[in-house]
């Protein structure tokens, strides 16, 4: 798994890969404020991240995971545990698969979609704990938007989609089958398409080789 | 200290045999084009027409029957594309439809070609394998009727590494009008191949995957079969496949393939006892793994296993930092998000596939290399499983 003549991911991910931070070892007890499980080992990855929160200060104070994925999910993850850690919620909730990415230094950019789930499962683990702790009014509920009427397609999943890999309207069609019917939501569905592209693969460290 | 590196991953690609390192440093003084009258050019056509009869030899083939190609993907490309060739006009077909049969296991170049060729009009059928990766004769003979062009059905299975009854297959096939292609490029150098005994019309072989160099292969082509080329514009391979011949690859597949004829016998032995030693290992080892493939029709080399609850790119990216080279069928080592085709075509659940290697061994591999991978794999195993979500260990 080499790239002309060097590892294809950077220095960082390989220490994280190697050396993971904060697993959460099988049988291990845990007593955590708030645990987000997302993914499924069909899809071939699966994340749980477990976190501490000091109630009074409302800051993480401690961050476990455990995975069933792949060296950048591994890696991703580990990182993404020790930059929370003294980190307050709000904040910890908007860190985005690009701040991970860039704090890793590189991930070959087909490899972005397997990172996604860490922040994603610490993003669950945070509404729980605002769940068990009667904050509803603090839950982020994630709310997607219908974009293809026809074939059901939300903005999430074009979101999704960019992240595996779509930058075309046409492989955006491949993998969602979004505008097959009537076309009507080609524009819209472009438009998010070049946002998501922006937001996720624009300036970061996230280099296409 | 030197890591030790061990290279068990033959079915991707092999290292050049240093006999056809040597032969291909020599033919590069020959810089002829074998098309040429002058000497230069006659040199160059001896050393092709050497190789083509070394790899018909090889094959049970006379050499007119043997076309250079620029690799497997092309010959198979070549031998589906030009008889499902969809046009009214078309000779080749005369009075059959415009119809293919495959399998569910076949390389992507073979799936890719069928899916195009169904976008233009051509009705393709795969057929079904069985837990071993077997092709289910009975759905082959329902398959393959009077408007079927032609059938191709995999020698031997580039991840399972589980071979097929092949001679069985183009008796149905014949049985049926039909032509029979088998793409041979895991096979021929691995296991015995012979044209006549399993009478095959077309058959596909790869130099690279034998000690050869890359970018050459050869198209088998019985006489009398129906045959026009895919690459247009050139008298070269007698008029079956334009363009200046790869003189130098050529070289070097004749000699690979002479090597094998001397070699593949004692290794496909060597390698049967390697096996059974890696997966005694790994089966005394490392709890809850399954072993894929045909127990027994098999590539000699070639051993397929899943590990319950680690995913097969993390396992392949720490083993490749102990220095071992393998392969796997997850879906994060290909870039998509569906696991091996073969393994789920096998009725194997998504999740067992993603946590598959593919383990390929080679000439150069000994038993200090399977001791080596013994060692090293169950704590690679049972460092992924410790973090793992899908991992649960039996309570004692």
């Amino acid at each position: 798994m080499t790239t002309r003549g060097g590892w294809v991911y950077s220095e960082t991910v390989k220490d994280h890969f190697m050396h993971p931070r904060n697993v959460l070892k099988d049988g291990e007890v845990y007593e955590e404020d708030g645990k987000g499980d997302v993914g499924n080992v069909k899809c071939g990855d699966q994340m749980i991240v477990v976190i501490k929160v000091d109630k009074e200060k409302g800051i993480i104070t401690d961050c476990k995971w455990q995975t069933y994925g792949c060296a950048s999910a591994i890696a991703s993850t580990s990182i993404l545990s020790e930059m929370v850690k003294g980190m307050p919620l709000g904040q910890a909730f908007n860190l985005s698969p690009k701040d991970i990415a860039r704090e890793l230094g590189s991930l070959p950019e087909h490899k972005i979609h397997c990172s996604v789930l860490g922040d994603k499962a610490l993003r669950a683990a945070i509404n729980d704990y605002y769940k068990r702790n009667g904050m509803e009014d603090k839950l982020v509920i994630e709310d997607a938007r219908l974009v293809c009427q026809c074939m059901n397609v939300t903005d999430h999943e074009i979101e999704e989609a960019v992240l595996e890999g779509a930058r075309t309207f046409y492989e955006l069609q491949e993998i969602t089958k979004i505008g097959t019917v009537c076309g009507q939501c080609e524009p819209e569905a472009t438009r998010l398409l070049n946002e998501y592209v922006k937001k996720h693969f624009a300036e970061t460290g996230a280099a296409t080789r | 200290m030197e890591q030790r590196q061990v290279y068990m991953d033959h079915n991707a690609t092999t290292p050049l045999h240093p006999a056809v390192k040597a032969a291909l440093t020599d033919a590069m003084e020959a810089f002829g084009n074998p098309s040429s009258l002058h000497a230069l050019g006659r040199t160059a056509r001896e050393q092709v027409e050497d190789a083509r009869e070394k790899t018909a030899s090889f094959l049970g083939a006379s050499p007119d029957e043997i076309v250079f190609v620029g690799s497997g993907s092309e010959g198979n490309n070549t031998v589906l594309s030009i008889l499902a060739c969809a046009s009214r006009h078309c000779t080749l077909r005369r009075d059959r439809g415009p119809e293919i049969v495959t399998t569910t296991i076949e390389h992507p170049c073979i799936l890719e070609t069928s899916k195009c060729l169904a976008d233009r009009g051509v009705d393709v059928k795969f057929v079904d394998v069985d837990a071993y990766g077997k092709v289910d004769l009975d759905q082959l003979k329902d398959c393959v009727n009077e408007r079927t062009a032609v059938v191709s059905v995999m020698m031997a299975n580039n991840e399972i590494g589980t071979i097929q009854d092949i001679k069985a297959i183009a008796e149905i096939v014949h049985g049926r009008g039909a032509v029979f292609h088998t793409d041979a490029v895991q096979a021929v150098g691995k296991i015995p191949v012979n044209v006549r005994e399993l009478g095959v019309d077309f058959l596909t072989l790869s130099a690279h995957k034998i000690y050869g160099p890359k970018g050459i292969g050869a198209l088998y082509i019985r006489k009398q079969v129906p045959f026009c080329p895919l690459i247009l514009g050139g008298h070269q391979e007698k008029g079956r496949r334009a363009g200046t011949e790869n003189t130098l690859g050529i070289v070097g597949l004749g000699k690979a393939i002479e090597m094998r004829a001397a070699e593949m016998d004692d290794e496909a032995k060597r390698l049967l006892e390697l096996k059974a030693a890696l997966r005694k290992g790994i089966e005394e080892r490392i709890p809850d793994v399954q072993f894929n493939g045909h127990p027994t029709d098999c590539l000699p080399g070639t051993l397929n296993v899943s590990f319950d609850g680690a995913e097969g790119e993390a396992i392949l990216l720490y083993l490749d930092l102990e220095g071992i080279a393998v392969s796997t069928g997850s879906a994060c080592a290909s870039g998509s998000l569906d696991p091996s085709h073969v393994l789920l075509a096998t009725g194997m659940p998504a999740e067992q596939a993603h946590g598959s290697v593919r383990i390929s061994m080679g000439r150069e591999n000994t038993e200090e290399d399977v001791a080596y991978v013994v060692e090293q794999l169950p704590d690679v195993i049972a460092r992924i499983r410790d973090m793992s979500t899908a991992y649960k260990r039996d309570a004692q």
